[in-house]
């Protein structure tokens, strides 16, 4: 007997040692424990359902280990007759039972507190599409689109990776600090998930539903996520980074934004011509933000699901084809209608740009339509005509 | 039926084999044609061994891709095909046949029949699995990409936005599904019709109770899923919206139906693996199985609540609170018989008199892997840490760890196991350890770390992460060629064996074998038992459960 304990305390005192080593990487590969209050009590369920399961591990495994030394045939150990106890299953079924009971309560204590989204200070709708996020301030009227920011280069391999490769964005959703913000997700085309792992918000996106999510960030600072819902080719390439600032910074930016919209309405009405420099400039930078995950910086595409734009029949071809294309997208397949994500000059740029890269504006090889420019004023009209 | 003279195999010497005309034309017919449990079990085991190593090269392409951030090998597309058909096959081509393949072998010759009850129905059962995988891998050819979206399908991805090859996968799952539902008729069949005389139901080997569980929730969910793949087949030609919220549909009405026929398909994969470790135990611990009454009714509690946790697949989907806290409630409560076998499976072992032949050792690496993937189902149980585990690799790593050290590893148990009584020669024990070892540790450095990847935040399904997440995978990419490649050990070992060069297999093979199957000479006769033999069982003596006694006269 005395040396079972022995065995016991030595295999007790290895299990510590282990354990202290994992608490000592833990800090980089457990769950955050966050920066809202939601997120911390989902940490401590977490570890506390972890360090329960640790308990009954070390208990199934001890008996199981010290059975497989002790009970060896090579020991000259001969088989017990007993195989059955009414007793000792009645144990291990209600002990286990009481341990299940022990765990659900507080996990029920957090759902609901989950579940409480009343009260919010402010409301900001999401809307995943393929592949980017969409942000709606619903009380004041700010809206814009977030895509990935790392460059194809990076993906390709052809420029070092940034310390937030693949999460890092061109425009991050901006909120205040201690105010209640409630998310309401939904999604334009297939299902994403809107997934904050510093906020404790995972909240599937579906087309024609709105599911309803909230947080209260503590602490300002830049807290970055994915989509966790499989969404199609680019799936891993539409990151999510939220910052967090104290309520007057946020308040500044909230301004900022609303003279950015201002600003923009008026260059529309001025619809002054662009030159061939300004779109290239332009193009380049919409195509490596909306277009490259399917059609690749190449202009090769992907064929056949994804075709190539170098020598396209289209991008060579008739201007209005090509508008129409961009604007409405195709039915069927997964080219978006781009219509409503993108500005008149956005459009215009990415039309000039793909009209005029790859070789695409060679007019003695695609005859006369290839190249030429495209100006804001043009898509304008083309959206007009379609909408009658 | 009168309980029949107990008879010695007067008729062995003339029935050794299958009829075989000679030739290359004589061989085909004799596979194509055969109605033989045996010959039948032999075809299952051969495809999934086929689409094992194919869906595990598959894996290997997706560990390569994700060795190292950035874009590499394989473009996002053509890595999601992968995903998805790795988990597929790996689930319908490669889990499913091997256990049905291990029930067309075993259970005739455990009940002390001849046969399957229905013979023909087995050979048309088998025949259609093999054009559903042809069907199934002719979408690499289909221009506009294979299958993308997952092998869980969702729509709206899988409908309005699927290529034009969903069309095949959703017929190649019909097949599938219908081979199912033939082998599960024809496995209830067997189990109530063909026992020996004398055998009741609470004494039948654990792995038919496994297996008679498994048929009726196949029964109950296959045409679940073939209804919901029929329904995307009409939403993608046939102008329904079952799933298009644009049309007055729900794309959550896809995932609750999916998860329904999902749910319980999770223990048809791993019931039968309850059964074979059920059957190992005993044997390697020279001990009855502990708790067999308890083992039966945990097993048709955990069949009976797989129908009713269907919900904790989608609680990120949003679900209402109610529905959240009834379905994590009932999730949990799943640990509780899983928690009896496992007891059980302990108490077995415990005071025998263990040796550790490659069976036994496959069998205790389930018991303590299998158990630690039941460890992170619980923990996935819990709602509110669900939603930050949700489609992370923490659930990759959960999954992996019971299908693979679980269903996996015990099929490889069974062939170890059973495979000296197939073909009459011993596997070559060194090389059956080499591949324990070699799988065992090369599986823990696999799918370990996907445990810490999932809690730092990498989600599933991407084929390129952040830079943070790097050491990991390549420790993860590293254990994963191991693995796939220990197996062609195994591969080889089998091989062997199949051509005799193992030292010959005695009747009983295994000193602890207990079971009608060990009173046959190895390999069986054709048709397993011409005459049934007598059960006879007293509980209370540890010798008596053994039949042969009675049988070798």
């Amino acid at each position: 007997m005395h040396t079972i304990i022995r065995k016991c305390c030595r295999w007790m005192s290895w299990m510590l040692l282990l354990c202290g080593v994992g608490s000592a990487f833990a800090s980089k590969y457990n769950m955050p424990v966050g920066v809202t209050p939601i997120s911390r009590e989902i940490y401590t369920l977490h570890m506390t359902i972890f360090w329960i399961v640790v308990a009954i591990g070390i208990l199934v495994f001890g008996v199981l280990i010290y059975a497989l030394i002790n009970h060896r045939k090579s020991q000259g150990h001969v088989a017990a007759k007993f195989h059955s106890s009414l007793k000792v299953e009645l144990i291990w079924t209600i002990i286990p039972f009481l341990i299940l009971i022990a765990m659900a309560i507080p996990a029920t204590r957090v759902l609901m507190l989950m579940e409480d989204d009343s009260d919010a200070d402010l409301n900001i709708k999401i809307t995943g599409y393929q592949w980017k996020w969409k942000y709606d301030y619903l009380d004041e009227n700010i809206s814009f689109f977030s895509n990935l920011a790392t460059t194809q280069d990076q993906i390709q391999g052809k420029a070092p990776k940034g310390e937030n490769y693949l999460l890092e964005v061109d425009k991050p959703i901006v909120v205040p600090t201690h105010k209640k913000i409630r998310f309401l997700v939904t999604a334009n085309d297939v299902i994403h998930s809107w997934w904050v792992p510093e906020l404790g918000v995972k909240r599937d996106a579906i087309p024609g539903f709105i599911h309803e999510a909230w947080a209260k960030i503590e602490k300002p600072g830049t807290y970055r996520g994915q989509c966790a819902e499989l969404c199609g080719v680019g799936h891993g390439f539409m990151p999510i980074v939220v910052v967090a600032l104290d309520e007057p910074d946020y308040k500044k930016w909230v301004a900022e934004q609303k003279g950015v919209a201002l600003k923009q309405a008026n260059a529309l009405e001025e619809n002054k011509p662009l030159t061939k420099a300004e779109l290239m400039e332009a193009g380049q930078k919409v195509y490596g933000a909306t277009c490259t995950v399917c059609h690749q910086a190449t202009g090769m595409g992907m064929p056949p699901a994804f075709p190539a734009l170098k020598g396209s029949k289209i991008v060579t071809g008739d201007v209005a084809k090509q508008l129409s294309i961009v604007l409405h997208g195709v039915k069927g397949t997964a080219m978006q209608a781009f219509g409503e994500q993108l500005t008149d000059k956005d459009i215009a740029a990415v039309v000039t740009y793909q009209r005029n890269s790859w070789g695409n504006d060679d007019q003695a090889k695609f005859g006369k339509a290839a190249g030429g420019l495209v100006q804001p004023s043009e898509v304008a009209a083309a959206r007009k005509a379609s909408s009658n | 039926m009168t309980p029949t003279r107990v008879s010695k195999h007067h008729d062995d010497d003339h029935d050794h084999g299958a009829h075989q005309e000679p030739g290359f034309l004589g061989f085909v017919k004799r596979w194509v044609f055969t109605t033989n449990h045996k010959d039948i079990g032999t075809l299952y085991l051969t495809i999934a061994m086929v689409n094992f190593l194919l869906a595990g090269a598959m894996a290997l392409l997706i560990r390569s891709e994700l060795f190292l951030p950035g874009h590499r090998l394989i473009a996002p597309d053509f890595f999601n095909t992968m995903t998805t058909m790795h988990g597929l096959i790996m689930v319908f081509g490669v889990v499913m046949p091997v256990f049905v393949g291990l029930a067309n072998w075993q259970i005739p010759m455990m009940l002390g029949a001849p046969d399957m009850a229905l013979p023909r129905l087995n050979n048309w059962s088998f025949w259609l699995l093999p054009f559903a995988f042809t069907i199934l891998l002719s979408t690499f050819f289909i221009s506009g990409s294979a299958p993308n979206y997952g092998w869980t399908f969702y729509a709206p991805l899988s409908t309005k936005y699927g290529p034009p090859s969903t069309d095949f996968m959703i017929f190649a799952i019909h097949i599938m599904g219908m081979s199912s539902i033939l082998g599960s008729i024809n496995i209830i069949a067997t189990i109530l019709n063909m026992r020996a005389p004398g055998m009741k139901l609470m004494q039948m080997p654990m792995f038919v109770w496994t297996w008679l569980i498994t048929a009726f929730l196949l029964l109950a969910i296959m045409p679940v899923l073939a209804g919901t793949v029929t329904m995307m087949l009409t939403d993608r030609h046939f102008g329904t919206s079952f799933f298009d919220a644009a049309g007055g549909g729900d794309p959550i009405l896809f995932q609750h139906l999916f998860w329904f026929f999902g749910h319980p398909e999770v223990y048809v994969l791993i019931l039968p693996a309850f059964g074979v470790i059920s059957e190992i135990l005993p044997t390697f611990s020279r001990k009855k199985l502990f708790g067999y009454h308890f083992m039966v009714y945990a097993t048709a509690a955990i069949a009976f609540l797989s129908y009713i946790v269907w919900v904790h697949h989608m609680f990120t989907a949003g679900v209402p609170i109610q529905a959240a806290l009834i379905f994590m409630y009932s999730t949990m409560l799943i640990a509780v018989p899983t928690g009896i076998k496992i007891f059980n499976w302990v108490a077995t072992i415990f005071k025998g008199s263990i040796t550790f032949e490659t069976p036994m050792l496959f069998a205790i690496a389930f018991l303590f892997m299998f158990t630690l993937g039941g460890f992170s189902g619980l923990m996935l149980a819990i709602v509110p840490a669900d939603y930050q585990y949700q489609d992370t690799y923490f659930v990759v790593a959960h999954f992996h760890y019971v299908l693979v050290p679980g269903a996996i590893f015990s099929a490889i148990a069974a062939v170890y196991y059973w495979i000296p009584k197939w073909t009459g020669h011993m596997y070559n024990e060194t090389l059956g350890k080499l591949h324990f070892w070699l799988s065992t540790i090369s599986l823990n450095i696999t799918f370990f770390p996907m445990h810490f990847l999932g809690l730092a935040g990498m989600p599933r399904r991407i084929p390129d992460y952040a830079l943070q997440f790097t050491d990991f995978n390549q420790i993860a990419t590293v254990g994963a060629f191991i693995f796939g490649f220990s197996h062609l050990i195994f591969l080889y070992n089998i091989i062997q064996t199949v051509r005799g060069k193992g030292k010959k297999a005695t009747k009983r093979v295994w000193e602890g074998a207990h079971g009608f199957e060990w009173t046959l000479p190895s390999p069986p006769p054709y048709h397993s038992f011409l005459t049934p033999p007598v059960f006879v069982e007293e509980a209370s003596s540890h010798e008596a459960w053994d039949v042969s006694d009675h049988h070798e006269k």
